[in-house]
């Protein structure tokens, strides 16, 4: 189609983040008044392309990227946001951008504010100028009108708008931008009620007949074929489907997104589950609220001797659970462990109970980074069951005797590579990392463990150890795990049974071995909306 | 030696280096310096108790404790209400030990609760809440029941004076306790042994369970919690045991000084303490013992030569500003450095 002129062209765009590739020689372009989809799993390499047409400072900070980006024709190489801005590329942001104590229009005209002259501006300088509210009030009008949202007052304060009502707002300030050629919307329905979603989804149509691009990124797959014109799926950083819109379907865009990844990571084969498991964990209605990972009431069990894994898309509360059962995040409902039910909101109960946790935060949660390996090794156990303590007079003191015996023991068994126990555990790889905060939770002797993200951060080597040390405890001392991953692949190797995470509730309990196709659909909440009957109550 | 120059540590070599300058200056002015060490050792004695002070406080993540008027005011309570009941020796002191860490744990405990409430400004909320509780005292002198005429004003019978002298009290009781003589320098043993008592104290309690919980609280409040842990407990816990170890040190202090100081003179009393930890190459967040120990001996060495010898060379003091300029600058320092 030669009579559409392109306005972006991503071309062979190459990106690595400490030698590891997150995107491999990605093309991509957008046509005038064209909407384009891009689709894929969360670590697909979404963000880092739109960080790079953003010129944000963390692609120059990590190396810079290679391939060759053509806006409106021109070459164009975005050193900051702001180049991009003046280019003509606008973002609608996941997280408002916005000025709470703003009102709308000032909101919507920050640092392009219309003025006009006054005596003491003639004086000194156009820095000094009255704003002109009533055109900017009329600017910010005629752009919310644009998106045929009538809700909003151009007058009210930002604070206390729904957040729909605060996505709009994000939106009329992009197109109020005279020179915008490009639109970025990354998950915009995200938190919009479904008819807010309606509304945004014709105004982005509208916006696309007046000539402007639109990139769209979502989840929601259905919305992305209703409105767009072509869709691209980025899998691992590669494009792995370029469709039109009408020429492919939900589930194929699902099974294309998931897709069977071949990695080198073989893990033995799964013990066999006795079909009538006892109930360990049984977990009811339990609300958790995480920032960025809201749980709003989930209800499962756990059975003895099973790897559980939790899986679905960042921000839809799979993590929200785990830090829930253990006490870390605010949480409400119940849940019983071995028949006794276990305070929420406080750690103590849930680690004196026979539960451990590694925290998908290493680096924060994890890890005293500056403290010795053997130190970091011994401190929840000495805390909780006060194991490694000897006595010294009237004082109990750490027992370093035991301690040393404990952790060279551990540094044999779980192969971490250190020069030694006193080493300070900063200094280590993410993946030996990873295995001391596991050998940490091992060290209180759990009965069930809890572990999130195991293999975030670390290189294909570790991840194959990490995985190989929670099977073998699984398998060799029977003992229970709950798995929480946004690898899919990893759970699908290790686990008995996979609930996925849509939206803060669970969307389907699926067998490792299901199609990906299901896995797909159930992660992009289409399974969910079918069975929205039964969930619309426990919102 | 490149190790030994890790361990050691770059300010406090050039620190030590300085001060063997001073030495053989002294030395070169014909200074008594023998005379001079022995004042040293006094000195050290005397406040490093304060300086053990801030370990606790860091250890829990509380920072430096700019607070440390408080535990002072504490021991200074305590030492009036021995000095009123005309006890002395050291029945005398260890009474105003006993009666200084009595009214600092209640201090201390709110203490701890205040600073939970404004987490990550404890040591700016530390220096205020010293600064107008000295300056709320100034009122409860003039106006506190002490009837001993020693203490109180001569002229009007009413109201504590600015300075008390204690000498025929319990002034100098650790100083002159087991106080022995070697090759010309005097060494006051029993102050030394009651400041390595405390040193053995603090350093064993940062080795049992609830050290090594504090620890891990003051490091990463995170981690703590998820290991069972209660962060806001253990806070408290550092912020009591730095007001306890505060009164300690000020009776300590006042006892070698032959003198208890009233009105303003707290005010200023937790700035060397500071200085002298962080001098010894204790961060915002991390001390050790050895930090305390190393910390006060430089700093208060340096003090005591340096008047004699500068005034001696130049011809005038600079000690005082020398004094200002050090510890402001390590505070300065120390602040300014973020750790990674």
């Amino acid at each position: 189609m030669p009579s559409v002129p392109v306005v972006l062209k991503m071309i062979g765009i190459t990106k690595e983040f400490y030698g590891n590739p997150v995107l491999k020689n990605v093309n991509l372009d957008v046509k005038q008044g064209e909407i384009h989809g891009l689709v894929g799993e969360n670590g697909a390499g979404k963000t880092t392309l739109m960080n790079i047409l953003f010129g944000m400072p963390v692609i120059q900070e990590t190396g810079g990227f290679s391939g060759r980006i053509v806006f409106d024709g021109k070459e164009f190489l975005p050193r900051e946001p702001r180049q991009a801005m003046a280019a003509g590329i606008g973002m609608v942001h996941q997280e408002f951008m916005l000025i709470p104590g703003f009102s709308v229009t000032e909101n919507i005209k920050l640092n392009r504010e219309i003025t006009k002259e006054n005596f003491l501006s003639r004086m000194f300088s156009r820095k000094l100028e009255t704003l002109d509210m009533t055109t900017m009030a009329a600017h910010s009008r005629k752009a919310i009108d644009a998106l045929a949202f009538e809700g909003i007052d151009e007058w009210a304060p930002v604070a206390g708008m729904p957040v729909g009502h605060k996505q709009f707002v994000e939106i009329a300030r992009e197109i109020d931008k005279e020179n915008v050629k490009l639109l970025v919307f990354d998950e915009p329905t995200a938190v919009l009620t479904e008819s807010e979603a309606a509304i945004l989804l014709d105004a982005l149509k509208r916006l696309a007949r007046r000539g402007i691009g639109i990139l769209f990124i979502s989840h929601r797959l259905d919305e992305v074929l209703a409105i767009c014109d072509r869709v691209t799926v980025l899998r691992d950083g590669e494009i792995v489907a370029e469709k039109k819109a009408g020429e492919t379907t939900v589930i194929e865009l699902a099974e294309r997104m998931v897709g069977r990844k071949v990695g080198g990571l073989r893990v033995p084969d799964r013990v066999k589950l006795p079909e009538t498991g006892e109930d360990v964990l049984v977990v009811e209605d339990l609300a958790v609220n995480m920032p960025g990972e809201r749980v709003r009431g989930v209800s499962f069990t756990v059975k003895r001797g099973e790897i559980l894994g939790i899986g679905g898309l960042a921000g839809h509360g799979k993590l929200g659970i785990a830090n829930g059962i253990m006490g870390l995040q605010p949480a409400s409902g119940s849940v019983r462990f071995l028949g006794r039910e276990i305070s929420l909101n406080d750690p103590v109960s849930a680690l004196r109970a026979g539960l451990a946790f590694v925290s998908e935060d290493r680096r924060n949660i994890g890890l005293l980074l500056d403290e010795a390996l053997e130190d970091n090794l011994a401190l929840t156990a000495m805390q909780v069951h006060g194991r490694f303590l000897r006595r010294v007079g009237p004082f109990t003191v750490r027992d370093p005797g035991s301690i040393r015996r404990y952790a060279l023991e551990t540094i044999k068994e779980f192969d971490i590579r250190t020069t030694g126990p006193r080493q300070i555990v900063r200094r280590l790889s993410g993946g030996n990392q990873q295995k001391v905060c596991i050998a940490r939770a091992i060290s209180l002797e759990p009965k069930l463990l809890l572990v999130s993200e195991p293999t975030r951060g670390i290189d294909v080597g570790a991840k194959q150890k990490v995985l190989e040390i929670l099977h073998r405890l699984n398998r060799e001392k029977g003992l229970t795990i709950i798995m929480t991953s946004s690898e899919l692949v990893e759970l699908r190797r290790i686990c008995h049974r996979i609930i996925i995470m849509y939206g803060g509730i669970i969307a389907g309990i699926l067998p490792p071995d299901a199609s990906d196709a299901e896995f797909g659909l159930t992660m992009s909440g289409e399974r969910s909306a079918e069975r929205s009957g039964e969930h619309e109550t426990t919102r | 030696m490149r190790r030994l120059v890790e361990r050691v540590g770059v300010p406090r070599l050039l620190v030590g280096l300085f001060l063997l300058i001073l030495f053989a200056l002294a030395g070169l002015q014909r200074l008594p310096v023998k005379m001079l060490i022995s004042s040293a050792l006094v000195r050290i004695g005397m406040n490093g108790v304060l300086v053990l002070a801030m370990l606790p406080s860091i250890r829990a993540g509380l920072g430096l404790n700019f607070g440390l008027p408080l535990g002072v005011i504490s021991g200074i309570v305590g030492m009036l209400v021995s000095l009123e009941l005309r006890l002395s020796g050291l029945a005398g002191f260890f009474f105003a030990l006993l009666v200084g860490v009595l009214l600092s744990l209640p201090a201390g405990y709110v203490y701890g609760l205040l600073l939970n409430r404004v987490k990550g400004e404890e040591m700016m909320v530390g220096t205020y809440m010293g600064f107008s509780l000295v300056a709320g005292m100034c009122m409860f002198w003039l106006l506190a029941p002490f009837k001993n005429p020693e203490m109180i004003w001569v002229v009007g019978g009413k109201g504590l004076r600015v300075t008390i002298p204690i000498s025929h009290r319990f002034g100098g009781v650790l100083d002159n306790l087991g106080k022995f003589s070697i090759g010309g320098v005097e060494v006051p043993a029993g102050l030394l042994l009651f400041f390595a008592f405390l040193c053995v104290l603090v350093y064993l309690f940062s080795f049992t369970r609830t050290g090594m919980a504090m620890k891990a609280a003051g490091m990463n409040p995170a981690f703590a919690r998820a290991s069972g842990v209660n962060v806001e407990k253990m806070r408290i816990l550092g912020a009591t045991l730095s007001t306890v170890l505060g009164a300690v040190g000020i009776a300590v202090y006042a006892q070698s000084l032959g003198f208890v100081q009233l009105y303003l003179a707290p005010l200023m009393m937790a700035f060397p303490a500071v200085a002298a930890v962080l001098l010894g190459g204790a961060s915002t967040s991390r001390a050790t013992v050895f930090n305390a120990v190393a910390g006060v001996t430089l700093f208060q060495t340096l003090l005591t030569i340096s008047l004699p010898v500068t005034q001696s060379v130049i011809g005038g003091d600079i000690s005082e500003v020398a004094k200002l300029i050090i510890s402001n600058g390590m505070i300065l320092y120390a602040l300014t450095r973020k750790e990674a």
